[in-house]
């Protein structure tokens, strides 16, 4: 019998896969990227072995795979297909370990010199200035030099880095890796000048460069302006400034109790360093409730795994000292209220103010933006917070010819983010250099290929390893105690191939052909997830409640396509699929077929151009 | 076969049941089938049917013969009882376990050929002696496993995958049944499982012979236009009489409808059978006219389905036998072996 016939009205139209933004939505992982780093493409590379060309992959989408693969912010994990899969299934869910396989690729690479660009053979007479020699000018100046522009990047420290190599402590991320990754951009034919502090915007426009990008980042910490902190000044000290002494050695050592304030990433590492350099009692404490905090989750837990507690809701007062020297610093308690408006406000608890005695304080609440060298003529608006006026698809600022990116452009971010707005900067500068229109950006590279090798054959592994997600060990605990040596070990060989193994291939489509389904039930039958439901079509909120399984996470899209026969539609819902192939394996006509869509973002160069893609 | 085994991963949110099992737990090994065999959607049905009733999985006995269908009960139930028989032989084999252990849930699954022509005698036995069962014949037409002779239900005209006509008259295995006495008739459509799992789940409660028909294309042998198992021959040709939705004895009846709409009928075991009417002078509880209605509408080239006939007063083989209430294996060598004055006593009895 025929289900009743399509509802006209309302009802949903069959998903056009051609849009590039539907198959890499379903990547996860990738489109949380800001990089859109194609995962998946370089964990299968992981598991076959191919370091190298894992390392690469992610060579081209974020330039620093070594230092990511110790520090990335991941923002792809917590949107990793994995986690969703396993709710209710596994001890704790977890994403694939995203981050920390990149960094098997880079840790188990062989020479990939030979895989890099080379420096242009011939200049294009084009000059670039890139302030601050961070992540987003380095990206900047690693998309354009080997177009053969002349890139010449200015740090104030002397060496190239920016904050990767001054902030972030060698325990995390050891010094050789900064060398390695850095050197791979400086040494495709680019002008570093260490040491060189950029001190007029005005003088360096006048200089004649075609471009400037500011990649100067987001140096300054902001201060703690209460009572005894000039008086206790000596032991005061503002937690980035600290980090970056740390880092190049003029600190070593910190009083045995110490007082972190603040609750980011930069606490986390003020903490952890100080356990290292002397401190015995270290706490961390916070304003806001623990969930709250800025941190990211993995770096709140390797604070405690380390012995140093947090504790929340307490708002710093005072600073007290005697006799010029710091004796700790009072706190007032606090708790959550919400207000008429629904707003959460923190209001004291009316307990007695408490006090905590320590030798040294570290303020890391927060930074802030200042750019004293750019004047306020040079042609570049600035908004009422100091910040610039940043063109968010562009990266442009009012002046033609200055962007901005990383840190320096929205504020105080992280270093993957730097790399994704290097690249668009490049992009950018790239087009405006070659008179086209900057707003009109560059379409991804996409491909689609099926991945069938024989009846039931796939180019991937699309057998669904069931572990849980692997631990990466730790250091011997003696060994946390310096300052110097990394704490993680980065996952042997095989622990990477079995992590590598738990990742879904989110990238191997199902793609549907209407006219070749004879409706037999044979994929809905054996989709271990219940993704799929033929059914009479209707609109998308009727639809999602009439599914197989109910489809409520709206994050994620449905897969709609009319043209069968009865009238019915083929919905699948992409929230939870294995990507395991088995619907196509079970299909008789090849209406189902698993194909790989490779979504590659598109670099400056005469494929981001207009111009040339049109003569193409 | 390379098929790598179906991920133990399942949804999020996938139900389970009042006896703490998900739909997946029903499931058995992965089909070493044709891909889109109609068999493995009729094992998703029996999987959904099992679930959705709460039944024990070691409470069934699945029977089976001799062809893919008869293959089936591998990949459903896997922590069931299973018994593989000879070609055609699993009615006897199954009656012998019943007559043994009346305690289990009896599933036998047969193909056309496997019951319609090696297995046509013992067919048409187990559907008169009234054995407690539910059979499932996946009817397609063919001899799959020998890849693809024409079964005896084949019908007549029906062409081959090379072309040519089927001559002989096919055997109507549900008009047979209702023929033969068996209580419940059914006939469905593999692709068609809002109408076969009810219909499964009230075979199951059934206290007597339950027969469903279900029609499931062979893909590989009789998909072809010109034949009359298709999918699309059954879609274009499906008749069906009526919807049924069936409610457990246990379950407090909430659905109302429209007199006139839906006939009731209580089973035995105190399951009530509400059928929604399609045609609406189709009686599901007249057996003659039922035969009646099945030969005129299946001359004109349809296929009729849905419940076809039911006797809800109806009496098993145990019942006929007077037999013991308590199965074989719980009774001790007393019982089992009474010894020479009890076997005296009873050939005395028979003098
Ligand atoms: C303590 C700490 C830990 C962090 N840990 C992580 C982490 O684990 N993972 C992560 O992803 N991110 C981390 N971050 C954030 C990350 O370091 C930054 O988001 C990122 O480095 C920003 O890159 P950028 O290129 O915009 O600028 P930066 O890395 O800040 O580089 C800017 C450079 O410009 C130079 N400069 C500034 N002004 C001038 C001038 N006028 N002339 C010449 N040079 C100038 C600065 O000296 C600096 O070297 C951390 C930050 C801090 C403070
Ligand atoms: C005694 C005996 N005779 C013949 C065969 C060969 N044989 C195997 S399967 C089969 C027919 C099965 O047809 P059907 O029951 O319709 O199952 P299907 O494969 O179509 O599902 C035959 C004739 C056999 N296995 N045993
Ligand atoms: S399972 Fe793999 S491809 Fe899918 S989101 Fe996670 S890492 Fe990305
Ligand atoms: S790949 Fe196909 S069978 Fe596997 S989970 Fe996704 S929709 Fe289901
Ligand atoms: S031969 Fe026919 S009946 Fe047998 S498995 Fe294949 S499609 Fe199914
Ligand atoms: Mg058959």
């Amino acid at each position: 019998m025929l289900d009743s016939a399509n509802l006209k009205e309302g009802a949903l139209r069959s998903t056009d896969i051609r849009i590039p933004d539907y198959f890499h939505k379903v990547v996860d992982c990738q489109w949380a990227c800001p990089a859109h780093t194609p995962v998946p493409e370089y964990i299968r590379l992981i598991a076959a072995g191919r370091y190298d060309d894992a390392y690469m992959v992610n060579w081209t989408s974020n330039v620093f795979p070594g230092i990511l693969g110790r520090t990335c912010d991941r923002p792809c994990e917590p949107a990793c297909r994995r986690g969703r899969v396993e709710d209710h299934q596994a001890e704790k869910p977890e994403p694939v370990a995203i981050c920390r396989l990149k960094r098997v690729a880079a840790d188990n690479k062989s020479d990939i010199r030979a895989h890099l660009p080379k420096p242009a053979a011939r200049k294009n007479g084009l000059k670039i200035a890139c302030v601050g020699g961070g992540p987003a000018s380095l990206t900047v100046a690693r998309d354009l030099a080997p177009l053969g522009y002349h890139v010449k990047v200015f740090d104030q420290d002397p060496l190239a880095g920016g904050m990767i190599r001054t902030q972030i402590p060698r325990f995390r991320l050891p010094v050789e890796v900064i060398d390695e990754e850095c050197g791979y951009v400086l040494d495709l034919g680019i002008e570093f000048r260490g040491g060189k502090r950029i001190d007029s915007m005005k003088a360096l426009l006048s200089e004649g460069y075609d471009a400037v990008f500011v990649g100067s980042g987001a140096p300054r910490g902001r201060d703690l302006d209460i009572p005894g902190r000039k008086e206790a000044a000596k032991n005061i000290h503002i937690g980035i400034d600290w980090l970056s002494s740390v880092s190049f050695g003029h600190i070593e050592k910190i009083g045995k109790r110490v007082v972190v304030l603040g609750g980011g990433n930069t606490a986390m590492d003020c903490c952890r360093s100080s356990k290292r350099l002397g401190g015995e009692d270290v706490k961390v404490i916070v304003r806001s409730g623990y969930d709250e905090m800025k941190a990211s989750p993995w770096e709140k837990e390797d604070a405690t795994h380390e012995g140093i507690p947090i504790l929340n809701y307490m708002v710093p007062m005072e600073f007290t000292h005697r006799n010029g020297s710091l004796t700790g610093v009072l706190f007032e308690k606090v708790k959550v209220e919400f207000d008429v408006q629904g707003r959460r406000k923190l209001v004291p608890t009316g307990e007695p103010n408490q006090h905590y005695e320590c030798d040294d304080v570290l303020v890391a609440v927060g930074q802030e933006n200042a750019f004293p060298w750019i004047e306020r003529e040079a042609g570049i608006e600035f908004d009422d917070s100091g910040m610039p006026v940043v063109d968010k698809a562009t990266f442009q600022s009012t002046h033609p010819k200055v962007f901005f990116g990383g840190d320096a452009a929205f504020g105080p971010k992280n270093i993957i983010w730097a790399v994704a707005h290097g690249h668009d900067a490049a992009v950018s500068i790239d087009k405006l250099l070659h008179g086209e229109d900057l707003r009109e950006r560059p379409a991804p590279g996409v491909t689609l290929i099926s991945q069938k090798m024989g009846i039931h054959e796939w180019s991937y592994d699309n057998d669904v390893s069931l572990d849980e997600r692997y631990v990466v060990p730790w250091a011997e605990p003696g060994k946390l105690k310096s300052i110097k040596i990394e704490v993680e070990l980065g996952f042997d060989p095989l622990t990477g191939f079995k992590e590598a193994r738990r990742c879904l291939n989110c990238d191997v489509q199902t793609a549907f052909t209407a006219s070749q389904c004879i409706e037999c039930d044979a994929c809905v039958d054996i989709c271990p997830m219940d993704c799929i439901t033929f059914t009479r079509n209707g609109d998308e909120a009727d639809l999602r409640q009439r599914l197989n399984a109910p489809a409520k996470n709206l994050a994620q899209d449905l897969y709609v396509q009319d043209g069968l026969k009865t009238g019915r539609v083929m919905v699948k819902d992409e929230d939870v699929c294995l990507h395991c192939g088995l619907c196509a394996e079970r299909c008789p006509t090849g209406a189902w077929d698993m194909q790989k869509f490779l979504f590659q973002m598109t670099d400056a160069g005469p494929g981001c151009r207009t111009r040339q893609r049109k003569a193409a | 076969m390379t098929y790598i085994t179906k991920p133990r991963l399942h949804h999020p949110t996938l139900p389970i049941n009042k006896i703490g099992f998900t739909r997946r737990d029903y499931e058995g090994k992965i089909s070493t089938l044709c891909a889109g065999c109609g068999h493995d959607s009729i094992s998703a049905a029996l999987i959904q049917a099992c679930w959705e009733l709460d039944i024990e999985p070691h409470r069934v006995a699945k029977l089976s013969g001799i062809g893919c269908s008869s293959k089936t009960p591998d990949y459903f139930l896997g922590s069931s009882h299973g018994f593989n028989t000879v070609h055609g032989r699993m009615p006897s084999v199954l009656t012998g376990a019943n007559l043994a252990n009346r305690d289990l849930i009896y599933l036998g699954i047969s193909g056309d050929g496997d019951s319609a022509s090696i297995g046509l005698g013992q067919f048409a036995h187990v559907m008169r002696r009234g054995v407690n069962m539910t059979y499932i014949l996946e009817n397609n037409g063919v001899y799959g496993l020998t890849k693809g002779q024409f079964s005896a239900t084949a019908d007549a005209g029906s062409k081959s995958k090379r072309g040519i006509a089927n001559t002989e008259a096919p055997v109507d295995t549900v008009s047979l049944a209702l023929l033969l006495g068996a209580t419940f008739v059914a006939r469905s459509f593999s692709g068609d499982k809002k109408q076969l799992v009810p219909l499964i789940k009230a075979a199951l409660a059934h206290q007597g012979a339950a027969f469903i028909d279900v029609v499931s294309p062979c893909v590989a042998f009789n998909n072809h236009s010109g034949s009359t198992k298709s999918y699309d021959y059954v879609r274009e040709h499906n008749d069906a009489v009526n919807r049924l939705d069936f409610i457990a004895s246990r379950e407090p009846i909430t659905v109302d409808y429209e007199a006139g709409e839906v006939a009731s009928v209580q089973q035995h075991d105190g399951s009530v059978l509400r059928l929604r009417k399609i045609d609406p002078g189709y009686d599901a509880t007249d057996r003659i006219a039922a035969m009646h209605y099945i030969q005129q509408h299946q001359a004109k080239g349809e296929v009729v389905t849905g419940l076809l006939f039911v006797d809800p007063e109806t009496e098993d083989l145990h019942a006929h036998l007077n037999t013991a209430q308590t199965p074989f294996n719980r009774l001790g060598p007393k019982e089992l072996c009474p010894g020479r004055a009890a076997l005296d006593k009873l050939n005395a009895s028979l003098r």
